[in-house]
C-alpha cells in the first residue's frame, strides 16, 4: 500500500435537474485496498459508480485512474485499463448460456473482435478461461444453462465472474449482495475475502457487519458528499457518521 | 437431434433447389423459373437484413434502399455501356465482375453513411430515421430523369457478362443465383459464429453491458450495418439482372416492409429462416391471385392483399418463432 493511489476522485459533481446526486465528492482509493462506500439510499453511490465507469459523464470534477485523467474517457476504453464495474441491478445476457456470458467477457479482454472467420463458440482460448472463472465462483455446473434460468443469487455471482474475466486492477462492486439469501451472502463475503490483496476493490454495501469485516478503508457518502473516510474503527467511532448514518441503523 | 433434422432439411432443400429447373420442366411450368430465381435473390436480401435485425437487434425499416442502390448501380453501368456514354467520366460496363462489385461497394458506402447517422439513435427513432433515408433515396431515383424517373429503365444491353457463362440463359442465371445464395448463407453462418457475431448478439441482448465489458458497440453495429447493406446491394444487382429492368419501386417503403416480413415470417435470428420467409412470402404473393382466379372469386383475385395480410398474421401467430423453427419442431413434443 505504499504505491500511488489507484483512484483519485476530486470535486466530482453530477446533478439531475435540481437534484445534486453527487456534490463535490472527493475520494482516494489506495492500490491493493478494499475500500467500502456506505451511505443511505439515494446518497449518490450508484451515480458515483456510473461516473467512474463512464456510463454517465460528470458535470464537473476529475477522475484519475493510475495517474491518468479518465474524466472524459469513453466508457468502453476504461475496462481495458483495468477499471471494471458490476451493476447494482443485475446486468447479464439473459438468453445466452452462463458460459457464453463469461466467454464474451474473456473475448473483450483478448483484443478487438473484428474477427469474422474463426468459430468463437468452439474457441478453447475463450471457453477454457471462462470455465475457470465459473469454477472460481462455483457456477461451473450451470455452464450450459441459459443465464435467465439462474436464481437471483446465482445471477449476481455470474455478474461477478464476468467482471473478473476482464482482469480488473480496480473492481467496483455496486451492492453485489443485494437481494441474496444469507447463505449466498456469506459465500460472497468469503469469496471477496479471497480476492483481497490480489486487486483493488471499491465495495458498495449496506450490511455493516460485512463492511466492517472486509474493509481496509471506509468512506461514508451522504447527500452526494464523502463526510468521513477512515479505517473501520475510526468510522465506527466517528460522531458525525453516527448521527448522519449509523444512527439510523439502530 | 435438432442437428440431424437440420442436416436432413438442408440436403432436401439443396436437392430441390438444385433440380428446380428440371422439376419445373417436368411439370411443364418452366416459366416459373424466374419466380424461383427471384426467391433466391430476395432470400439473400432478407438474410442480409437478418444480420442486423435478428442478430444485432437493429430494426431497419429502410433496407430496400441498399437493394435499390445495388440494382441502380448495375443498371446504370449497363445503361451507359449500351449508350456508349460515360458516367462521372467513367465508361459503362456489362462485366459482372465490375458491375456487381460496384453495386456491393456503393451500397456498402451508402450503408456506411446512413448507418453512421442512424446508429446514433435507437428504438423507434432508429426505425423512423432508416425509413426516412430510404425515402430520400427513393425520391432521388424518382428524380433521375435520365434513367426514366419514376418509370425506371430497361437494361437494353441484357444481363451482365461472366466469362464462360451465358447469363442470358435463364437456367444458367438461376444457378448463378443459387451459387450466390449458397455462398452467402455459408459466409453468413461463419460470420454469426465468429467473434464478431458474438459481439453482435451481445449488443442485441444487452448493449449497456457490452459497453461496460469494454466493447465500443457503435463501431461493431456500424460494420454489421455495412455488411448487411452490401449484401442487399448484391441482391439488388442480381434482381436488376433477373428482370433487366430497374425502377424506384425497388426502394418503395413497402419493399422494406416486405423484407422485414420475410425475416420475421421465416424466423428471426436463424441462418436459414429468411430463405423460408422469402419463399413463402413471394409464393403467396404470386399464387394467391391465381388461386382465387381458379376458384372463380374475381373479387378476391383483385383484392388478394385483403387475404394476404391476415394470412401473414396467422402464420406468424401460429409459427411464433418462424417457419424455420416450425419445420425443425414439426411433429415433436413440446419439451423434447
Ligand atoms: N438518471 C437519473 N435521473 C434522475 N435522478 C436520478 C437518476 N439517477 C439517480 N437519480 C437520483 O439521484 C439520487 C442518487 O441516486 P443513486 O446514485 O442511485 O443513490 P444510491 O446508489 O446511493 O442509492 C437519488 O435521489 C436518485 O433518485
Ligand atoms: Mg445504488
Amino acid at each position: 500500500m505504499t504505491d500511488a493511489p489507484i483512484l483519485i476522485v476530486e470535486n466530482l459533481s453530477k446533478s439531475f435537474g435540481a437534484l445534486k446526486a453527487v456534490d463535490g465528492l472527493n475520494l482516494t482509493v489506495q492500490t491493493g485496498e478494499l475500500h467500502a462506500i456506505i451511505g443511505p439510499n439515494g446518497a449518490g453511490k450508484t451515480t458515483l459508480v456510473h461516473q467512474l465507469s463512464g456510463q454517465i459523464s460528470p458535470d464537473s470534477g476529475s477522475i484519475r485512474f493510475q495517474g491518468l485523467d479518465i474524466t472524459k474517457m469513453q466508457e468502453a476504453k476504461r475496462p481495458h485499463l483495468g477499471l471494471v464495474r458490476s451493476f447494482q441491478i443485475t446486468s447479464i445476457f439473459p438468453q445466452s448460456t452462463v458460459l457464453e456470458n463469461v466467454a464474451i467477457a474473456v473475448q473483450m479482454q483478448s483484443g478487438h473482435s473484428f474477427r469474422f472467420i474463426k468459430n468463437a463458440r468452439a474457441d478453447k482460448s475463450l471457453s477454457d478461461p471462462a470455465l475457470s472463472y465459473l469454477q472460481q465462483i462455483g457456477l461451473e455446473s450451470l455452464a450450459n444453462e441459459p443465464a435467465h434460468t439462474l436464481a437471483h443469487g446465482q445471477q449476481r455471482q455470474l455478474e461477478l465472474a464476468m467482471a473478473l474475466a476482464l482482469k480488473p486492477k480496480l473492481l467496483i462492486l455496486d451492492e453485489p449482495m443485494a437481494g441474496m439469501g444469507a447463505d449466498e451472502s456469506a459465500q460472497m463475503v468469503s469469496f471477496l475475502k479471497s480476492l483481497k490483496g490480489t486487486l483493488s476493490i471499491v465495495l458498495i454495501e449496506h450490511d455493516m457487519d460485512v463492511v466492517f469485516a472486509l474493509s481496509d478503508q471506509i468512506s461514508v457518502l451522504v447527500y452526494g458528499q464523502v463526510i468521513a473516510t477512515g479505517i473501520p474503527d475510526e468510522i465506527r467511532n466517528n460522531p458525525k457518521v453516527r448521527t448522519a448514518y449509523l444512527g439510523e441503523e439502530e | 437431434m435438432s442437428n440431424k433434422r437440420n442436416t436432413i432439411l438442408l440436403v432436401l432443400l439443396g436437392a430441390i433447389l438444385f433440380t428446380m429447373p428440371l422439376l419445373l420442366d417436368a411439370i411443364g411450368q418452366s416459366f416459373l423459373l424466374g419466380s424461383a430465381t427471384r426467391i433466391l435473390i430476395y432470400a439473400i436480401a432478407a438474410m442480409s437484413l437478418n444480420l442486423i435485425l435478428g442478430y444485432g437487434g437493429m430494426v431497419s425499416f429502410g433496407h430496400a434502399a441498399f437493394f435499390g442502390v445495388g440494382a441502380y448501380v448495375t443498371g446504370i453501368l449497363s445503361f451507359h455501356m449500351f449508350e456508349d456514354t460515360t458516367i462521372f467520366g467513367l465508361a459503362g460496363t456489362n462485366s459482372a465482375a465490375i458491375a456487381w462489385l460496384a453495386s456491393i461497394a456503393i451500397s456498402a458506402l451508402m450503408a456506411l453513411i446512413i448507418g453512421a447517422l442512424s446508429l446514433r439513435t435507437t428504438g423507434v427513432y432508429f426505425i423512423m430515421i432508416t425509413l426516412a433515408f430510404a425515402q430520400m433515396i427513393y425520391f432521388l431515383f424518382v428524380s433521375l430523369q435520365r434513367y426514366g424517373g419514376d418509370d425506371g429503365f430497361m437494361m437494353f444491353d441484357g444481363r451482365s457478362r461472366i466469362a464462360g457463362l451465358e447469363l442470358g440463359d435463364d437456367i444458367s442465371f438461376y444457378f448463378v443465383c443459387l451459387a450466390a445464395l449458397a455462398i452467402f448463407a455459408m459466409g453468413f453462418k461463419t460470420l454469426v459464429n465468429s467473434r464478431f457475431g458474438q459481439v453482435l448478439k451481445g449488443c442485441h441482448e444487452n448493449e449497456p453491458r457490452m459497453r461496460a465489458l469494454g466493447c465500443p458497440t457503435y463501431r461493431y453495429k456500424l460494420v454489421a450495418f455495412v455488411i448487411a447493406g452490401a449484401g442487399a446491394g448484391f441482391a439488388g444487382a442480381l434482381q436488376a439482372n433477373l428482370t433487366e429492368f430497374v425502377s424506384p419501386d425497388y426502394v418503395h417503403w413497402t419493399r422494406s416492409g416486405d423484407l422485414l416480413i420475410m425475416v420475421i415470417l421465416g424466423g428471426i435470428g436463424t441462418v436459414l429462416g429468411p430463405f423460408f420467409g422469402a419463399a413463402a412470402f413471394l409464393m403467396l404473393e404470386e399464387f394467391l391471385p391465381i388461386i382465387f382466379k381458379g376458384l372463380g372469386l374475381p373479387l378476391l383475385q383483385e383484392h388478394w392483399r385483403v387475404v394476404f395480410g391476415p394470412m401473414l398474421i396467422l402464420i406468424v401467430l401460429f409459427a411464433k418463432k418462424g417457419l424455420y423453427a416450425s419445420l425443425m419442431d414439426w411433429g415433436r413434443r413440446k419439451n423434447d
